[in-house]
C-alpha cells in the first residue's frame, strides 16, 4: 500500500514541540528565519522520501492560500 | 600535423557549375549552415555515399571561443565521423566539478567515476578547433561539397522536392534538393523563409562571457561558484581551454548594460576581482549573452528538416546545445541514407523529429531547472537555494538538489517506435533505445574499445560464454550481413576464452574476423556487465548505436524483423 501522509496527532507533546519551533527562530531576522524554514523543510521532506506523500503535504500547505485559492 | 589558425581562415568563395546551368541543378541532400551540426551530418552521408551539398552564408568559421564543452557521447559520435582523436588531443579532458558557496567549498562531483571507457566525460575545446577539424575532415570527403558565400534566401518546398534561391557574389541561382537540412543557427533563414516559429521562455538574465589567457595552475575542472565574496549576489563559472584558455563566465542579472559590460575597462576589475590584483591576462573573447530555452514545434516540415540550434535552444549551462545538435546529426544520416538509396520510406524520417523532439524536451526540462537554480526568481526560491547550498557541505541528500547546471547526457530514446520492445528479461541501464556503453575488448592481438565495432550499420552483438559459437549462429550472423540492409555481426566472448576463429573461411586466428564475423574477446568482463549478457545474449544495435532490441537467445527471424520494424519496414 503505498503511504500517506498521517494527518492524525503523532508528536509526542505536541506543546514542547511547537514551542521548540519557535524558538528555533528566536533572535533571527524574517531573511534569516525564511532560510532556516528552508533548510527544516529539505532535512524533512528528504527524510520523508515518498513523492506521493510530499505532494499530498504540499497540496495541504498551499490550500487556501494565494490567488489560487481552489489549489 | 599544426593546427590552422581557423579564427583568421578565410575560406574562398568559388562560383560553381550550377551558377551557369540552363535548368536548375538536383541535389539529393543540400544542407544550410556549415556549423558543428552541418559539418557533422555532411561527413556522416559522404561517409555513406550519399552526396552532401553544403551552403554557408559566410567565408570563415567560428570566430570566438563559443561552445567550449563537448561530452562524451559527441566525443564517440565524432570517432565515427573520424575527428574524435584531433579533438581529444588538443582539448582538455576533465570529469570533475567543484560547487562554491560564498567563500567554500560544498561539495565536489565526478561524471564519469568507473573506468572503461575510451572517451572522457568531456573535452573543453575551443568551437573555432571543433569546427575546424569538422571542416578539413569534410574538405577530405569525395561527394562532399562545401559552397561559401552562398546565402539561401529562399525556400519553395514542391511535393517531390524543395527549391531553393541562392544569393552569391556573382548573383543569385536556383538549385533544387530532394531534401534541405537547416543546421543555420538560432536565427535560422530557413525557418524565417518558411514562415515557421520557434517558440519558448526567454530568461531575463545576462551573463558575461570573458575568456582570458594567461598562465595559471587550476586544475582541469570544472568550478562553479554561488555568491562568491568576488562576485556578490551572482554566479560565475571558470573552465579550462587549450592554449591557456580560461573561460569565465559572471552572471550579471537582467538589468546589466550589454554594450558597457562588454567593454574592456569594465571586464578587467572582474576578472581581476577573481584572479587576484596581479593577475596577468590578455582577453580572448568576450561576449554578452542572454538566452531562451525554446523549441519548433516540429523538427520536419514534409522535405525540409531542422537539426541543432534552428530548432532547438536551451541554456548554456548543461553544455546541451551543440552536443545536442551533433546527437541530432548523428539520429539523422542513417535515416535519411536509406530514404535517399530507397531502402526505408520517407516515414523513416517522422522517426528523426519524434526522438529527437523528445529530447529537446528533455534538454529543455534541465535547462529551465538548472536556470531556475542559478537565477532564483522569488526571494523565497532564492531562500530555497542558499538553503540547499549550506546543507551540501554536510548532508548528501542535498548535493543531489544543487543545480549549477545537469550536463550533457545522450539522450534515452525509450518512447521511440523504431524499438522493439523487450520480450525476455534484462536488468541494467541497457534498454531499448539507450546509447550504448563503451567496454575494452580485444580483437585478435590488439587492444581496442568495443564502440569502434558497431558503427555506420545495424550491427548484431551476439555474447557467447565459451569460445566461438555453434557453426548455426556463425552462420545465421554471416547471412545477415547479406541483407537489403546489412547487419554487421559481433561475436562477444568471455574475459580469457578461446577465441579460435574455426569457421570455414575464416582468415589467421589472430585477425579476429571471419565470414563477416568479428570475434572480440570482453577484455575486462565489462561488457557482460554493462549489457546484463548471459551466454546466447543477442542485442541489435541501431546504426547511431543506440540499443533497438535485445533477446536472450539468437534467432536471426526476431533480427529481420527488428531492423524491419527500426526502418519502418514492417
Amino acid at each position: 500500500m503505498p503511504a500517506t501522509l498521517d494527518i492524525q496527532p503523532n508528536i509526542a507533546d505536541a506543546d514542547g514541540f511547537y514551542e521548540a519551533l519557535i524558538d528555533l527562530h528566536r533572535d533571527l531576522t524574517p531573511a534569516e528565519s525564511r532560510l532556516v524554514n528552508a533548510k527544516l523543510i529539505l532535512l524533512l521532506a528528504n527524510h520523508i522520501g515518498d513523492r506521493a506523500v510530499l505532494r499530498d503535504a504540499m497540496a495541504r500547505a498551499r490550500d487556501g492560500v494565494g490567488a489560487d485559492a481552489n489549489h | 600535423m599544426a593546427d590552422a589558425d581557423f579564427r583568421t581562415l578565410r575560406l574562398a568563395y568559388v562560383r560553381s557549375a550550377d551558377q551557369s546551368a540552363a535548368t536548375p541543378a538536383r541535389h539529393p541532400v543540400v544542407i544550410v549552415g556549415a556549423g558543428p551540426v552541418g559539418l557533422a551530418l555532411a561527413i556522416d552521408l559522404a561517409q555513406r555515399g550519399v552526396r552532401a551539398l553544403v551552403l554557408d552564408d559566410d567565408d570563415k568559421l567560428s570566430a570566438g571561443s563559443r561552445a567550449i564543452c563537448f561530452a562524451k557521447r559527441t566525443l564517440e559520435i565524432c570517432d565515427r565521423l573520424g575527428v574524435g582523436d584531433r579533438l581529444v588531443a588538443k582539448g582538455v579532458s576533465w570529469k570533475v566539478g567543484k560547487v562554491y558557496f560564498q567563500d567554500e567549498l560544498v561539495y565536489a562531483f565526478d561524471l564519469l567515476p568507473d573506468g572503461g571507457h575510451r572517451r572522457p566525460a568531456f573535452i573543453n575545446l575551443q568551437q573555432y578547433y571543433f569546427e575546424g577539424y569538422l571542416y578539413e575532415r569534410a574538405a577530405a570527403l569525395p561527394g562532399l561539397e562545401l559552397r561559401w558565400k552562398n546565402r539561401v534566401v529562399a525556400v519553395e518546398p514542391h511535393e517531390d522536392g524543395v527549391a531553393l534561391t541562392v544569393e552569391t557574389p556573382d548573383g543569385p541561382y536556383p538549385i533544387e534538393a530532394d531534401y534541405v537540412v537547416a543546421c543555420d543557427g538560432s536565427k535560422s533563414s530557413v525557418r524565417a523563409a518558411l514562415g515557421r516559429e520557434i517558440r519558448g521562455q526567454v530568461f531575463r538574465d545576462r551573463f558575461l562571457i570573458a575568456d582570458v589567457r594567461m598562465k595559471a595552475d587550476f586544475p582541469a575542472e570544472r568550478w562553479f561558484w554561488f555568491d562568491p565574496p568576488f562576485h556578490r549576489n551572482q554566479s560565475v563559472l571558470l573552465h579550462m581551454q587549450p592554449d591557456n584558455v580560461w573561460r569565465i563566465d559572471f552572471q550579471l542579472g537582467w538589468d546589466a548594460d550589454p554594450d558597457e559590460e562588454k567593454k574592456p575597462e569594465r571586464v578587467v576589475p572582474r576578472v581581476k576581482a577573481l584572479l587576484g590584483e596581479d593577475a596577468q591576462f590578455e582577453f580572448e573573447w568576450i561576449s554578452v549573452y542572454t538566452f531562451a530555452c525554446q523549441r519548433m514545434d516540429r523538427f520536419l516540415h514534409d522535405r525540409v528538416i531542422f537539426a541543432g540550434d534552428s530548432a532547438h535552444g536551451v541554456s548554456p549551462f548543461g553544455a546541451r546545445g551543440a552536443n545536442s545538435g551533433i546527437q541530432d546529426a548523428d539520429n539523422l544520416g542513417w535515416k535519411l541514407a536509406l530514404v535517399i538509396e530507397g531502402k526505408a520510406p520517407a516515414t523513416l524520417l517522422a522517426s528523426y523529429a519524434a526522438e529527437r523532439e523528445a529530447a529537446a524536451d528533455e534538454n529543455i526540462v534541465h535547462s529551465t531547472r538548472s536556470t531556475d537554480f542559478i537565477t532564483p526568481k522569488s526571494e523565497m526560491s532564492r531562500s530555497f537555494r542558499d538553503a540547499v547550498l549550506k546543507l551540501a557541505k554536510e548532508h548528501p541528500f542535498a548535493r543531489r538538489l544543487v543545480n549549477s547546471g545537469r550536463l550533457s547526457v545522450p539522450a534515452m530514446l525509450v518512447a521511440s517506435p523504431l524499438n522493439t520492445p523487450d520480450r525476455d528479461s534484462f536488468a541494467g541501464p541497457m534498454i531499448p533505445g539507450a546509447p550504448i556503453a563503451d567496454a575494452p575488448v580485444r580483437v585478435g592481438r590488439r587492444e581496442d574499445w568495443f564502440l569502434g565495432y558497431t558503427v555506420d550499420r545495424f550491427t548484431t552483438v551476439h555474447f557467447s560464454a565459451g569460445g566461438v559459437p555453434a557453426p548455426e549462429v556463425v552462420a545465421g550472423l554471416s547471412s545477415l550481413a547479406g541483407a537489403a540492409i546489412p547487419v554487421a555481426a559481433v561475436v562477444v566472448v568471455q574475459q580469457g576464452a578461446d577465441r579460435r576463429v574455426e569457421w570455414p573461411g575464416a582468415p589467421s586466428a589472430d585477425a579476429g574476423t571471419g565470414a563477416g564475423v568479428t570475434v572480440l574477446e570482453d577484455a575486462e568482463g565489462l561488457l557482460a556487465d554493462r549489457f546484463d549478457a548471459h551466454d546466447g545474449t543477442t542485442y541489435l544495435i541501431r546504426p547511431d548505436q543506440h540499443v533497438c532490441a535485445r533477446w536472450r537467445s539468437f534467432d536471426p527471424a526476431s533480427i529481420r524483423a527488428a531492423v524491419a520494424r527500426a526502418t519502418c519496414n514492417a
